[in-house]
């Protein structure tokens, strides 16, 4: 029998894409968040941080906000997982002559293409607000945006795995997002926070996400920006082992 | 339409000493065995809660059976599972189509994951569609449709792949007597135009006795007969299925009409619970 796995993933993708383009006001309701940040800390705090020696607030917050957006949608995208097994719908893609591993593969590059064209109209609005990012990097930026929403897709479809119903998944995705986008260095530099605030950091996988969007966009990151691709890599592979595996186990 | 592209042994579906036990949980099916001859129609008949479903599950590759075996035109479900999706088409109980999505767009998605070569697909799914009266309503969003035209929308995707063997679980439940009557005209039409073998399940009495050419009536994971409905009724010296169902079972099914799926399987467990 001839194999039908790279069509499948592709049509698994498109349904997601076709999904997304359709629930406008989802796009559109999953912009204020990302915009409140803006304006209220881009403009609120922006002078003392200059004062303080931080430079130009914006320059230093917009990839941090990209970034949010990007990781918040991707972790969200795996309520689909459980919508799914609500409606019925991943019955019919389970009962298909296409392997869990490929059905796993499918959804997560449909919510990381989605989450990923969220960042995208993120990143356009910064831009309005007064982003000015290096444009020659823009391609390094969408490859960090894009390894973001892949990371953070395989984790919210490892947790949907696990999960039976959409409270729980809230629950567990708010007790988790929070933490993870306050102690990233998104909306400011934690070299002078305690230790144990640092540790956070450095294991909390968007800060590499962030680190490298500020890299190929401002040029100023802590790390360079080889090390933040080879962590975001290393991760994403990590993540998809893992959330192959639950996935593996989901039972319809 | 060739509806043949597998060597085809004379059941198509044989079940040896098949049994699934659940976790923490009675024997949902025990040591059952039967066959289901190529181009026929096979009911599975039996209270909710009887087993008809885990039955399903494990013929179409959802579950693994505990112990048993099971060859669907000749291939194991659990060692060729790819070749036997491959081989079947199923409606399942509950509705398994995507809502958000146009009835084309779930055809044509059905179409690419079980890869349908992409020059015949556009024609097949127009082909089915016009069978079970949907064509013009191709371009609506699932959610738009009634119970019945769900129903029908999965019998045509269920289709798409020319299976030899569409499995069909509880297809008519809460739907209304019209309704029941159409799907069962477009069952019967599958069966006899296009020598499609069919398994069903149910728990109305008459719809296995009307369309199916063998019965095996299952109840609390056994099966306690086997034959046409003609035998079963006069091997048990009674006038209809319902009797003999009473007679072989000791109690009646009871055809819980309620609206909601939900309602109807509460009302089973606190029928079944007030039993035991
Ligand atoms: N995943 C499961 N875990 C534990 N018990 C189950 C599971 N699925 C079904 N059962 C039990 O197995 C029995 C048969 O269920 P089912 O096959 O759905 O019956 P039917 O389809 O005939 O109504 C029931 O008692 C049901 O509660
Ligand atoms: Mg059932």
């Amino acid at each position: 029998m001839k194999s039908n796995t790279a069509y499948a993933i592709y049509i698994l993708w498109l349904r997601q894409i076709k999904r997304y383009f359709r629930s406008k006001s989802r796009i559109v309701g999953s912009l204020g968040q990302p915009i409140v940040f803006l304006v209220a800390l881009g403009f609120g705090f922006g002078s003392i941080f200059a004062k303080a020696g931080g430079g130009n607030y914006i320059q230093f917050l917009s990839p941090g906000i990209i970034a949010m957006s990007i990781m918040f949608t991707a972790v969200f995208s795996g309520i689909e997982l459980i919508w799914d097994r609500q409606f019925g719908f991943l019955k019919e893609t389970m009962v298909a002559p296409v392997s869990r591993l490929s059905i796993m593969f499918g959804r997560t590059l449909g919510g990381a293409t989605t989450s990923t064209i969220q960042g995208v109209i993120v990143f356009l609005i910064t831009i309005v607000i007064g982003f000015r990012p290096d444009i020659a990097a823009v391609l390094w930026g969408l490859l960090f945006m894009f390894g973001i929403a892949i990371v953070f897709t395989a984790f919210g479809t490892a947790i949907a795995s696990t999960m039976e119903d959409m409270q729980g998944f809230g629950l567990i995705v708010n007790l988790v997002n929070m933490p993870l986008f306050f102690l990233s260095g998104a909306l400011f530099p934690l070299t002078t926070a305690p230790f144990w605030i640092q540790w956070i950091a450095f294991i909390n996988p968007l800060s590499y996400g962030v680190d490298g969007l500020r890299a190929a966009f401002t040029g100023v990151s802590q790390n360079s920006i080889g090390v933040d691709a080879i962590v975001i890599a290393g991760i994403t592979v990590l993540f998809l082992v893992v959330g192959s595996w639950l996935f593996n186990r989901v039972e319809v | 339409m060739v509806l043949f592209q597998f060597v085809m042994p004379d059941s198509a579906i044989s079940v040896k000493n098949l049994t699934k036990k659940f976790k923490h949980s009675l024997v949902a099916v025990d040591d059952i065995s039967f066959d289901v001859e190529n181009g026929s129609v096979f009911a599975f008949l039996g209270p909710n809660g009887a087993g008809k479903t885990t039955t399903i599950k494990m013929l179409t590759t959802l579950l693994h059976p505990t112990s048993g075996t099971i060859r669907i035109n000749g291939m194991d479900p659990v060692k060729q599972s790819h070749a036997v999706r491959q081989s079947f088409g199923i409606v399942f109980q509950d509705p398994s189509l995507d809502d958000e999505l146009t009835a084309y767009e779930n055809m044509f998605f059905h179409a690419g994951l079980y890869g349908v070569p992409r020059k015949e697909s556009p024609g097949k799914i127009e082909d089915l569609m016009k069978f079970v009266e949907l064509w013009d309503r191709k371009d609506s969003l699932v959610k738009t449709f009634s119970g019945g035209m769900k129903r029908r929308l999965e019998i045509a995707r269920g289709l798409l792949h020319t299976p030899a063997i569409l499995f069909l679980d509880e297809p008519t439940t809460g739907l209304d007597p019209q309704t029941r009557n159409y799907i069962w005209t477009y069952i019967k039409k599958l069966n006899e135009e296009r020598g499609l073998t069919v398994f069903f399940t149910t728990h109305y009495m008459e719809e296995a006795e009307r369309a199916a050419q063998r019965v095996a009536i299952i109840d609390h994971g056994k099966i306690v007969i086997n034959d046409t409905p003609a035998n079963i009724i006069s091997s048990s010296g009674t006038a209809s299925l319902e009797d003999a169902f009473i007679k072989l079972t000791g109690r009646a099914i009871r055809e819980q009409e309620g609206t909601g799926m939900d309602q109807m399987r509460t009302m089973r467990q606190a029928w079944r619970g007030g039993r035991r």
